[in-house]
């Protein structure tokens, strides 16, 4: 199997991290080898944050190149703009229609992306706009949000739900599983 | 058993795996997570030092005394512990000692992109580079057994990229290790008066003299050959970017990166067409491969700047490159970090950044503050340097700098090298003012302990350094502490300090939002009334992220509201869901229109 590349992007506190892992892992539990790559420190602080993870027989690189991309997750509406150089042209995007507002749009010097949906659908043929902050406080934790995009995600993946289950149980305290799995889900249902 | 680690979490782990038990550094990302995930292990002894100086020195007394000790810190660390390291390299170690540096190509959490193969040369230290994470647990603990064998300090470089990638690790059993530590007196070999020093350096030649016959036949120095038209010669992630669009060509990759392996080199030169070296930051190899009468490309065209990926090294290579595709021409605001809402420093740098003084700053969160809209901050070199500056430049400045000159520094950044500025700002009697910016922790690199935490790396309770004593006993006789959710108390305070004449200290102090240990204040959120807003945008001036502009449209009822005559064309709105209810907007708003939200 040649090496595929998936690209989650967002804004720092949203998850993004704790999502790869758990996609990582389950790569592994299908027998994948598979290399992640992130970049903290400043970007906790409000800034832009991404996470390529690349799985195959054998992965070299931890970075996707340009135009490499086949899905690209964005957890934030205009962060989508920011990455689709990287997303091969038949690629896949999902995108999160939240709006968190970078510092020059709250000081009212330049406006928020319009359109942007609409926008990345002139361009790609398989595009996915999710709700994830209403489907999170459906599940009942706003938090959840990157459990409902995970689960958006594995619809395009092809592997086992009882998979991901699994490895979505193994990755928190027992209390909050069940608000994890149920946004999973709902992501999954879309 | 296999698991996903990251390069900082394989690091200790070989380090685990191999028997060292003895642990010391600085945080400073991306090197911050080695420490944390060593400490974690059983049996072993980590600590945070103030600074890297000290965590070197602290390294270089472990290994002496026969342990096998690490000391880990980023690239600009090392400028901090070069002192120590390069005369530890003419002393050798009796344990072993290796030096993690982690570098940071791209400048993701950095002041500079330094390029730390430069300090194995310039200290004649050897220093392997992994490549990925199960090469950097196998690579750790050839460290430590070349720091054994050559009697000598050893260096081990990582990269942001590797650091912070994860991948598959094979983890192993550690090795049961007996406990070598004993007291050896040896001055001869200690004592680094000229005398002796100079034998040592004699002894620090013939044993780069050793290790270059060594690298010839190092196992993790291999070739790889497929197709003989085209060599690359590379080390560290770099050769995996190069694997994924270059699988076709020869390559030799070097998991030794100082000293080089001539032999090896030319053996390979001598089977393929052509060579490309290919290496971020400095031609590092590549001068060294040109001296050798080697023929090969690289930097000409290889970028000097930045971190590569697999697509940079494809571009370089093949000149071409995808042509450019068509994709959506929507202008994107950046999105750059903030200050967190509800961070202690937002109060303390809006009072700053009105004032129109000159702000020396330093390095830590409050370094965000130099942005709009507090441009509260307006240098920043490195850590420690905020207050050695302010006072340089108040001395310069004479009576023209008089109550205009302040400096700021972290609780973490004065402890790990404020203290000494601050001792000589009271011994040349400045006239600078000296704020340290005291959240109790080191927020930046992610909440780690320092000596004015109470607690130690692993997790024991310790003294608690009061800082305002220390800096009363350093000579400085007016200390202040104010609390920066409180504007006016700001102000009076630094306009007071500012009046005075020699040296004086602000203690700014109030916990973190984001450390739990320290609860800054009960968590609720402000409301902005739409109908007492006159659109003023004072709140705008906080930066702070729950506080957005949102324009009115003049038909509607409620844009009628005048500020200063003018009718407003907008209103501030807070997102309720951010805001952790600091509440120095309430304190900016002229009209009371924000107020704490009811549940
Ligand atoms: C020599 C050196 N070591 C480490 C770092 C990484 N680093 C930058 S600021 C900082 C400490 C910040 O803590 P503090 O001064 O308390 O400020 P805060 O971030 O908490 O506001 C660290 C560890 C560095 N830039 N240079």
């Amino acid at each position: 199997m040649e090496t595929k590349s998936i690209l989650l992007a967002g804004v720092g506190g949203q998850g993004i991290l704790r999502a790869s892992d758990i996609l990582c892992r389950v790569f592994m539990a299908v027998g994948l080898d598979v290399k992640k790559s992130e970049v903290h420190g400043m970007a906790q602080r409000g800034g832009c944050v991404t996470s390529h993870v690349r799985y195959g027989q054998a992965v070299h690189s931890p970075l996707a190149k340009k135009n490499d991309i086949d899905i690209l997750v964005s957890f934030e509406k205009m962060e989508t703009l920011r990455y689709l150089d990287y997303v091969k042209e038949s690629g896949t995007v999902i995108i999160n229609t939240e709006e968190i507002y970078p510092p020059a749009v709250n000081l009212g010097d330049v406006p928020y992306p319009k359109n942007v949906c609409e926008e990345v659908r002139r361009f790609f043929l398989s595009v996915k706009s999710v709700n994830a902050a209403a489907l999170a406080i459906r599940a009942g934790n706003i938090r959840t949000v990157n459990m409902v995009l995970l689960g958006a995600l594995s619809g395009c993946l092809h592997l086992s739900p009882e998979l991901w289950e699994k490895i979505i149980d193994d990755s928190f305290p027992f209390k909050l599983i069940a608000v994890n799995r149920k946004a999973f889900h709902l992501g999954r249902g879309l | 058993m296999k698991e996903l680690m990251s390069g900082n979490e394989a690091i200790a782990r070989g380090a685990f795996e191999c028997g060292a038990r003895f642990a010391t550094g600085y945080p400073g990302t991306p090197s911050t997570e080695i420490m944390e995930a060593f400490a974690k292990y059983p049996g072993v002894y980590a600590e945070w030092s103030p600074n890297e100086k000290v965590a070197m020195e602290v390294g270089i007394g472990a290994a002496i005394a026969g342990a096998r000790a690490m000391v880990v810190m980023k690239h600009v660390g090392v400028n901090v512990a070069a002192d120590p390291l390069f005369t530890a390299s003419y002393t050798g170690t009796n344990g072993a000692l290796v030096v993690i540096t982690a570098d940071d190509p791209s400048l993701h959490s950095s002041q500079n992109e330094q390029d730390n193969r430069h300090y194995a040369r310039f200290a004649k230290i050897p220093m392997l580079e992994p490549a990925d994470s199960e090469e950097a647990k196998a690579f750790i603990k050839r460290a430590f057994e070349l720091s054994e064998q050559f009697d000598t300090p050893v260096f081990l470089r990582s990269t942001t990229r590797l650091s912070h990638s994860k991948s598959v690790v094979n983890l192993e059993k550690p090795l049961k290790v007996d406990d070598r530590t004993d007291i050896r007196f040896n001055a001869e070999k200690f004592v680094m008066v000229p005398m002796n020093a100079r034998r040592r350096r004699v002894v620090v030649e013939k044993r780069m003299q050793d290790l270059r016959i060594f690298a010839e036949t190092f196992p993790e120095n291999r070739i790889e050959m497929n197709s003989p038209d085209v060599g690359i010669i590379t080390a560290g992630i770099s050769y995996h970017y190069a694997k994924d669009v270059f699988p076709e060509y020869s390559y030799l990759k070097l998991g030794m990166v100082h000293p080089l392996p001539i032999g090896l080199i030319r053996e390979f030169a001598a089977q393929v067409r052509k060579i490309y070296v290919i290496e971020e930051l400095d031609p590092f190899l590549e001068e060294q491969i040109r001296a050798m009468g080697i023929e090969v490309t690289g930097k000409e065209i290889f970028p000097y700047t930045d971190e590569f990926d697999p697509g940079v090294i494809e571009q370089a290579i093949t000149g071409g490159g995808k042509a450019q595709r068509s994709l959506p021409e929507i202008p994107i605001p950046p999105r750059p970090p903030n200050l967190c809402p509800g961070c202690p420093h937002r109060g303390l740098f809006y009072v700053l950044g009105k004032l129109k003084v000159f702000v020396s700053g330093d390095i830590g969160c409050y370094t965000l503050s130099f942005m709009k809209p507090l441009e509260g901050l307006h240098s920043c070199i490195c850590m420690g340097a905020g207050i050695g500056m302010a006072h340089g430049m108040s001395k310069a400045l004479g009576e023209k700098g008089k109550g205009k000159v302040v400096g700021v520094i972290g609780d973490s950044t004065f402890l790990h090298s404020g203290i000494t500025p601050l001792l000589g700002m009271a011994y040349n009697h400045s006239d600078a003012v000296i704020v340290i910016c005291d959240n109790r922790t080191t927020a930046m690199t992610g909440m780690q302990e320092h000596p004015g935490t109470g607690f130690t790396l692993q997790g024991n309770k310790t003294i608690m350094v009061d800082i305002a004593a220390l800096v009363k006993t350093l000579g400085i006789d007016s200390v202040r502490i104010v609390d920066p959710y409180d504007l006016k108390a700001v102000r009076t305070v630094l306009k007071e300090e500012l009046a005075r004449s020699g040296p004086s200290v602000v203690i700014s102090r109030r916990a973190c939002v984001l450390f739990k240990r320290e609860k800054s204040f009960p968590r609720k959120s402000f409301r902005i009334d739409p109908e007492k807003c006159t659109g003023c945008r004072l709140c705008l001036g906080m930066g702070c992220p729950p506080i957005a502009w949102q324009k009115v449209s003049n038909d509607s009822g409620s844009a009628t509201k005048k500020t200063k005559g003018k009718e407003r064309d907008g209103v501030a709105v807070i997102d309720r869901n951010l805001c952790t209810g600091c509440g120095l907007c309430a304190q900016l708003c002229k009209s009371q229109a924000i107020t704490e939200e009811k549940e």
